[in-house]
C-alpha cells in the first residue's frame, strides 16, 4: 500500500524510533514569535544550553506589536525587547518591528520562500498549519517544545493518522476560500481532525491559488487537526520559484524532482474521507463562539432546539453571549467593526478582493473598520498597487503588519458588546478583546459588510 | 519536572465541551516573561459570574478539574496548562483533549485523563451532589478511583515512565546526539539556512 504525502514527509524526518516511544523528528525549520518565546530561551539560560541551529530559526515580532504610530505598551515594549535580546544572544536571524521583512510569522516565511514542500516546520503557534499549503508538514507546539527544539533541533512525538478532505467543483463566484474552509469545519465539527494530519485534496483546491491554499491550510487547527497540507504542484513551484530562500539553478532542478515525488500515492488509503460539492457552497459567516457554528448568508441564526442535542448547551451559551435572536437572518445583523486581517486573510489577495468591493463606496458612518496587511511586504506590494488608496478613500484605517485584532493582546480590541465581522480564523468569547463579538468572513463579505453595515454580500450592495 | 504517581482530592465540575485556551486564560495574560504569576488570569471571563463554578467555595482546593470533550482547544499557549497548575490543579479528565493542550500538559506534569462521556458525567454527578467527594487518579496503576467507579485510562508507556519520574525531555534527547548528527549529514543541501543575523 501506498503512502499519504504528510506520512512520507514524517518518515524522511525520523531521526530515531524506538518501540513504545514517540519517533524523534528532524525539524527544518523553527519559527519564533515574541509571545510564546521567553519562558523557553530563560530555560536554556538556566541550563546554559545553546541553540542547536540558530540558521534553522528565525524569529519575528508580531502579536502585540501595535500597528500604528503609536509606542507599544510599556508591558509588550518588555516582551519585544526580550525578542530582540534573545535572537542576539543566541545568534538568531530576527524581524523586530519597523524592519521592511516584518510581519505575522506565517505570512513572511512562506513570502520568503522558507516555507517549502517536504519541511517539517514548527513554531509555538497553533496556526503553523498555514505551512501546510506549501505542501510542508507543519504544526504548533508550546513552549516546552520550543525549548527542546531550541536546544535539540528535533522534536518527539507521536505519529498523527491522516486524513482526506475532497473538495471538488467550480467555486461560485461569491465564495472565497475562507468559505470552503468554513464550511469543512462546519461539516467535521471542532474536533473533526484531533490526531490527523488533513490533506486537501480535489478540484476546486488544485485550482486555488496559493493565498487561497494558505487560508484553508491556516483553519485546519479550528477543526482540531494537527497539520493541515496540500499537494505540491506547479501552482506551488510557480509561487516559490524566485523567492529569497527557494533553492536557485542546478539545486532548484533537484528539488523540482524531489517534490514532485512527494504526491500522495494512488494506492494510499486515509484513515477517514470527507467530500464536499464546492458547486453547492455559499459564503459563510459564523454566528456562534467556536468556527464550526456558522451558516451561510441566505440563512438565519438557528434555533438551539432544532441542533442536535449535543450541540444545544454550547449553542445557548453561545447565543447569549453573542446577543443573538434565533431566527434573524445573517443579513440583519448590524456590525460595530470590521476587521480585514490575520494569517487567515492579510496576503495580497485577500487585501484585493476586498479592495475591489471598496472601490468607489464608502465604509457605512459609525463602523470602525481596519485593514491590517500580514507582513510589510505585503504592505509595500498592496501601495505598489494604489490599495492603501482604495482602502483609505472607502473609510478605512491602514495599518502596519501585525497580528492587530485577531486576538486582545495589542491595542487593538473591540469593546465590550462590539460585534465585529472579521476575517481572522477563532470567534472565541473575548477573542478580540473581553466582551467583543466576532463573525468569521471572506475578505470579500468583511468589506461589503463595511459598506452595508450588516452582513452583506458584495452582490447586495448597488 | 517534578515525579507524579497519585493525584487524589476534590474535583471541579465544568464540564463544558470546547473549552478553548482563551478561555482558560485570555490572551493579555500573554504578555508576561515568567512561567508563573498565571493563576489569576485563569477562567478570567467566566470567573465575573458568580455563579460560576470556580467561584463556589465547596469545590476550593480541588486538584482535579472535570471538563468536557474538545478540551483545551484552540491557542497553543501553554501559559493555560501552567494557569491550572498554579491554581492547583494536578489533573483534568474529559472525553477527549485538544492535541497541542495534551502536549503541553504532559511537558509540564499536568496528567490528561481520557474517560468517555459516560464516566465523565458519571463523576460530575457525583461531585456535584457531594463536593467533598474524593477521587484518585493512580497513573501507576492506570486507574481512576471514585465512590462506585473504577475506570481505567489510557496512557502510553513512555508518557506514563516520563510522569512517574519526571524525567526532562531535553537531556533525554542529547544521548541521542550521534542520531542527530548522522541525519544532519543526510539533510539535502537545498534546504534553506536562515542567513546570520
Ligand atoms: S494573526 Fe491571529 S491567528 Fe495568526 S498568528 Fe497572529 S494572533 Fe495568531
Amino acid at each position: 500500500m501506498g503512502s499519504a504525502l504528510s506520512e512520507k514527509i514524517w518518515e524522511r524526518h525520523v531521526v530515531r524510533r524506538a518501540a513504545g516511544e514517540p519517533d524523534l523528528l528532524y525539524v527544518d525549520l523553527h519559527l519564533v514569535h515574541e509571545v510564546t518565546s521567553p519562558q523557553a530561551f530563560e530555560g536554556l539560560r538556566l541550563a546554559r544550553r545553546p541553540v542547536r541551529r540558530p540558521e534553522l530559526t528565525l524569529a519575528t515580532m508580531d502579536h502585540n506589536v501595535p500597528t500604528n504610530d503609536e509606542p507599544p505598551e510599556p508591558i509588550s515594549a518588555k516582551q519585544i525587547e526580550a525578542m530582540a535580546r534573545n535572537a542576539r544572544e543566541f545568534g538568531i536571524r530576527c524581524f523586530p518591528m519597523g524592519s521592511p521583512e516584518q510581519g505575522i510569522v506565517h505570512v513572511i516565511s512562506p513570502q520568503l520562500g522558507l516555507t517549502q514542500p517536504g519541511m517539517t516546520i514548527v513554531c509555538g503557534d497553533s496556526h503553523t498549519s498555514t505551512h501546510g499549503a506549501l505542501g510542508a508538514l507543519a504544526w504548533g507546539i508550546g513552549t516546552s517544545e520550543i525549548e527542546h527544539v531550541l536546544a535539540t533541533q528535533t522534536i518527539a512525538q507521536t505519529k498523527p493518522g491522516t486524513m482526506a478532505v475532497i473538495v471538488d467543483g467550480a467555486l461560485p463566484a461569491d465564495c472565497a476560500a475562507k468559505d470552503v474552509i468554513l464550511a469543512i469545519i462546519a461539516r467535521i465539527g471542532t474536533s473533526g481532525g484531533v490526531g490527523k494530519v488533513i490533506e486537501y485534496r480535489g478540484s476546486t483546491i488544485r485550482a486555488l491559488a496559493m493565498e487561497g491554499r494558505l487560508t484553508i491550510s491556516n483553519m485546519s487547527i479550528e477543526a482540531g487537526a494537527r497539520a493541515g497540507i496540500v499537494g505540491p504542484d506547479n501552482i506551488t513551484f510557480a509561487w516559490l520559484e524566485g523567492r529569497p530562500y527557494a533553492p536557485k539553478g542546478q539545486h532548484w532542478e533537484k528539488a523540482l524532482d524531489d517534490w514532485r515525488s512527494l504526491a500522495t500515492d494512488p494506492d494510499a488509503r486515509f484513515d477517514r474521507e470527507v467530500k464536499i460539492d464546492a458547486r453547492r457552497l455559499r459564503p459563510y459567516v459564523t454566528w456562534g463562539t467556536n468556527p464550526a457554528q456558522s451558516v451561510t448568508i441566505e440563512d438565519r441564526v438557528p434555533e438551539p432546539d432544532a441542533l442536535p442535542a449535543d450541540a444545544r448547551d454550547s449553542a445557548r451559551r453561545a447565543l447569549a453571549y453573542q446577543d443573538l435572536r434565533p431566527g434573524t437572518p445573517v443579513r440583519d445583523i448590524a456590525v460595530d467593526a470590521v476587521f480585514i486581517g490575520s494569517c487567515s486573510n492579510a496576503r495580497l489577495d485577500d487585501l484585493r478582493a476586498a479592495a475591489d468591493v471598496l472601490q468607489g463606496r464608502h465604509v457605512k458612518p459609525g463602523i470602525r473598520a481596519l485593514a491590517v496587511p500580514g507582513s510589510m511586504r505585503v504592505k509595500a506590494d498592496a501601495e505598489r498597487m494604489g490599495l492603501d488608496r482604495v482602502f483609505i478613500d472607502a473609510g478605512f484605517e491602514w495599518r502596519d503588519a501585525g497580528c492587530s485584532m485577531c486576538l486582545g493582546m495589542n491595542p487593538d480590541i473591540l469593546r465590550p458588546g462590539e460585534r465585529c465581522a472579521s476575517t481572522s480564523n477563532r470567534n472565541f468569547e473575548g477573542r478580540q478583546g473581553p466582551g467583543g463579538r466576532t463573525h468569521l468572513v471572506s475578505p470579500a463579505v468583511a468589506a461589503a459588510t463595511a459598506i452595508a453595515g450588516h452582513f452583506a454580500l458584495p452582490s447586495d450592495l448597488r | 519536572m517534578e515525579a507524579v504517581r497519585r493525584i487524589a482530592g476534590r474535583a471541579l465540575p465544568l464540564a463544558r465541551a470546547d473549552v478553548d485556551t482563551d478561555q482558560i486564560i485570555p490572551s493579555h495574560w500573554l504578555k508576561r516573561l515568567e512561567r508563573t504569576g498565571y493563576a489569576e488570569g485563569l477562567f478570567e471571563a467566566w470567573r465575573r459570574d458568580p455563579a460560576f463554578v470556580l467561584n463556589d467555595d465547596r469545590y476550593r482546593g480541588a486538584v482535579i478539574l472535570l471538563a468536557g470533550a474538545n478540551f483545551g482547544c484552540g491557542s497553543s499557549r501553554e501559559h493555560a496548562v501552567w494557569a491550572l497548575l498554579e491554581s492547583g490543579f494536578r489533573a483534568v479528565i474529559a472525553p477527549s483533549f485538544a492535541d497541542i493542550f495534551r502536549n503541553n500538559a504532559l511537558k509540564n506534569g499536568l496528567v490528561p485523563v481520557e474517560l468517555d462521556e459516560t464516566t465523565t458525567g458519571r463523576l460530575v454527578a457525583l461531585v456535584r451532589a457531594d463536593p467533598a467527594t474524593e477521587i484518585a487518579v493512580d497513573i501507576e496503576r492506570r486507574i481512576v478511583e471514585a465512590p462506585g467507579v473504577r475506570p481505567s485510562f489510557e496512557i502510553d508507556d513512555f508518557a506514563r515512565t516520563r510522569l512517574l519520574e519526571g524525567l526532562d525531555d531535553i537531556a533525554l534527547t542529547l544521548r541521542y546526539e550521534v542520531d542527530v548528527a548522522a541525519y544532519e549529514r543526510k539533510r539535502p543541501e537545498w534546504l534553506p539556512r536562515v542567513i546570520a543575523p
